[in-house]
């Protein structure tokens, strides 16, 4: 099975509910397939967790979902809108179907109670039936999944290393096998080392259990290696979606290219590293045209006006990018930077 | 709530796209945000009502409190809106005339305990060492103090022992409890990092606990001001009910003296009684609901979720934690619940 798994479909979200809202999302578009890892990634603010949180209805107060779809596909084969879902159907879907790596991992463990006891909470809450014996055995199951031996069960959150305590987090996420992980920055308070092994550890786990990920960072090294596709947004859009090689190899829109600019290949000749100039543009008071104009060494007049949307280049490959440059209607006399055509 | 950590990632202002002082920016708070809160606007209409009832109360109330009549012990009639008592006296008259004594006290005992308290209890928490454990020493003894009998004590011994002096020593023995909690907020933030920076950049001490500490307190010396005033308006009451300040000095104390003395509950003269104890629930539910406002107020995290509250219950939205609203344009509110289908 290939098929998609998630749907998002012109997903729009606004902070706030007065007379005049910050529109965060403002018409995104992504689809996760079965058994993919998708990647997310851009700078701080640009709206990444806000689209893995709103995608779940998961979004605190003051957000607000203004418009959109998320089709989730599940094991049944039935499509089902997410923001449709009434209150109990949405609770029985999270954790079955959909699971989130929260950013805070290291601390959303209950510190009082035995890390075994928080394994089998959600357990318990969606398979009322299970008898205490079997919630132990699968508690311990999980916790051999993730590399913990069975005897941590009765141990204390304090008394497991971040990293432990980030894996017992991904085994709670895993416990009743959903076909979708959310997965927010679940490595940034870990050392580079554990986060290589949690991430090869997902991964492997991934090709057992089938399950599709959306891992969320502002790492882009990290994701050139163990996502299949990128998407890489700014300011609350998706401008650039590929493969992850054609990401890394042949960014196409100038933002990803500054992006990829801004960290040091570990393979390869060595290159100056570059930053993107100018900050992010504010939500509240975006400008008529492409968001990215203030700050793109290639803005033209038409990126002042137009806003460009996501769709394949004109060179017809199968990715898709929002930018002029790469629109049908480029005029003539504009010189198509050569890094971007490679 | 495990999703706290999706703050609300606006990117700041870049000053290259500022609209100039023209237009409006957006997010500014608006003027006399207090006003608009429904709960404080209770409280100050009440409060209000009051405040002039004190100021203008021997000149509106109907007839001297103290003047006796043929009409002994009448249910609330056209003549004696709130009847009268066993000497012909008007208890609606008594009721204006005793405002101001309870809001003098009250106010004056309030500003006296808070002021000690807010001195004590952030000078004991931002110097630390020796001055913080005397300082802290002297509020625990004025903690187990028995407020209510020392100030029986000391009423009893002052020949005149009015309102005023009752305020101060209710001031004098009611500032501990706020002080320890001073203390307390104050010790956690004096290690705070912008704290530390204001140290690091040379700042006065002086300077470091009005600007940078005082306002992160504002919340709990509001709720603590509000919640001396109430004591001490029962403190006052209680006096004067019990019979240890003058009789002759009208409260709304005096009047429950007067009903209590003369078995206003088994003579079911309910008029006598029922008015003063309405007034101090009411003038206690007043300064409750400013405290709710002021708490709005100063924190700008409860003042935009207070407001966005407002805003939502008008489009008929209900936010909640974990159930993201979905509002579609054009189209009324998704309320997804259980009883839908």
């Amino acid at each position: 099975m290939t098929g998609p798994v998630l749907e998002i479909r012109d997903l729009r979200v606004d902070y706030g509910f007065g007379d005049d809202p910050t529109h965060v999302l403002r018409g995104v578009d992504l689809t996760l397939h079965r058994g993919e890892v998708l990647g997310l990634a851009g700078e701080s603010g640009c709206g990444k967790s806000t689209l893995a949180y709103a995608a779940t209805r998961l979004l605190p107060p003051p957000g607000l979902i203004t418009g959109g779809e998320v089709w989730l596909t599940d094991r049944e084969g039935n499509r089902n809108d997410i923001l449709g879902l009434t209150d109990a159907q949405l609770r029985a879907a999270r954790w079955r179907d959909v699971a989130i790596v929260f950013q805070g991992a290291m601390s959303s463990l209950n510190p009082v109670f035995r890390i075994g006891r928080q394994l089998t909470d959600g357990i318990r809450a969606h398979r009322p039936g299970l008898s205490a014996r079997d919630l132990e055995a699968r508690a311990a199951e999980l916790l051999e999944m993730v590399g913990i031996s069975a005897d941590r069960l009765r141990a204390y959150p304090h008394q497991l290393s971040g990293g432990m305590r980030q894996r017992v987090m991904i085994a709670m996420a895993l416990a009743l096998e959903p076909q979708v992980l959310l997965m927010d920055e679940p490595t940034t308070a870990l050392d580079v080392v554990m986060q290589r092994q949690i991430l090869e550890q997902i991964m492997e786990l991934r090709d057992r259990l089938g399950f599709s990920v959306v891992l969320i960072t502002h790492d882009v090294s990290l994701l050139v290696e163990v996502a299949d596709r990128i998407a890489i947004m700014y300011a609350g859009e998706i401008v650039e979606e590929a493969t992850a090689a054609d990401v890394y190899r042949r960014p196409r829109h100038p933002y990803a290219h500054g992006l990829l600019g801004s960290f040091p290949p570990l393979h390869g000749p060595r290159r100056e590293l570059a930053g993107i100039p100018g900050s992010p543009p504010d939500l509240q008071r975006l400008a008529a045209g492409c968001p990215f104009a203030p700050r793109c060494p290639h803005a033209m007049d038409v990126c002042q006006q137009v806003r460009p949307v996501l769709g394949p280049p004109r060179t017809g490959e199968a990715r898709r990018v929002a930018c002029h440059l790469h629109g049908a209607d480029l005029p003539g006399d504009v010189a198509f930077p050569a890094e971007l055509a490679r | 709530m495990a999703t706290g950590t999706t703050s609300i990632e606006v990117a700041a202002p870049t000053g290259v796209d500022d609209p100039g002082p023209g237009v409006a920016r957006p997010g500014r708070r608006p003027r006399l945000m207090f006003l608009r809160n429904p709960k404080a606007l209770v409280g100050i209409a009440i409060l209000a009502v009051f405040a002039v009832l004190a100021v203008l109360g021997p000149w509106i109330a109907p007839y001297d409190p103290n003047q006796v009549s043929r009409d002994l012990l009448q249910a609330p009639s056209g003549a004696h809106w709130l009847g009268t008592d066993h000497t012909g006296r008007d208890i609606l008259s008594q009721l204006i005339v005793g405002t101001r004594g309870v809001l003098v006290v009250g106010l004056v005992a309030g500003v006296a305990a808070t002021a000690l308290g807010v001195v004590v209890g952030v000078t004991a928490g931002f110097v630390g060492g020796a001055g913080d454990e005397t300082l802290s020493a002297v509020s625990n003894v004025f903690l187990v103090i028995p407020q209510l009998p020392l100030i029986i004590i000391i009423a009893a011994q002052l020949p005149s022992a009015g309102g005023i002096t009752v305020a101060l020593v209710i001031g004098v023995t009611g500032w501990a409890w706020g002080a320890r909690v001073l203390r307390a907020q104050t010790l956690s933030l004096r290690r705070r990092d912008f704290v530390e920076a204001a140290r690091a950049t040379g700042e006065r001490t002086w300077r470091i606990v009005l600007a940078e500490v005082l306002p992160n307190l504002t919340a709990i010396i509001a709720a603590g001001f509000v919640g001396t005033v109430i004591f001490a308006v029962l403190s006052q009451v209680t006096l004067a009910f019990i019979g240890i300040t003058p009789v002759s000095e009208w409260n709304w104390g005096t009047i429950l003296f007067w009903a209590q003395n003369n078995l206003a509950l088994q003579r079911g003269a309910w008029w006598w009684f029922v008015p003063a104890g309405l007034c101090i629930a009411l003038l206690g539910m007043a300064l409750t609901l400013i405290n709710f406002g002021i708490d709005e107020l100063v924190n700008p995290r409860l003042r935009s979720t207070g407001m966005h509250a407002r805003t939502l219950r008008r489009r008929g939205i209900r936010p909640r934690v974990g159930f993201t609203p979905v509002v579609r344009a054009g189209r009324p509110a998704v309320e997804t619940s259980e009883e839908e289908r």
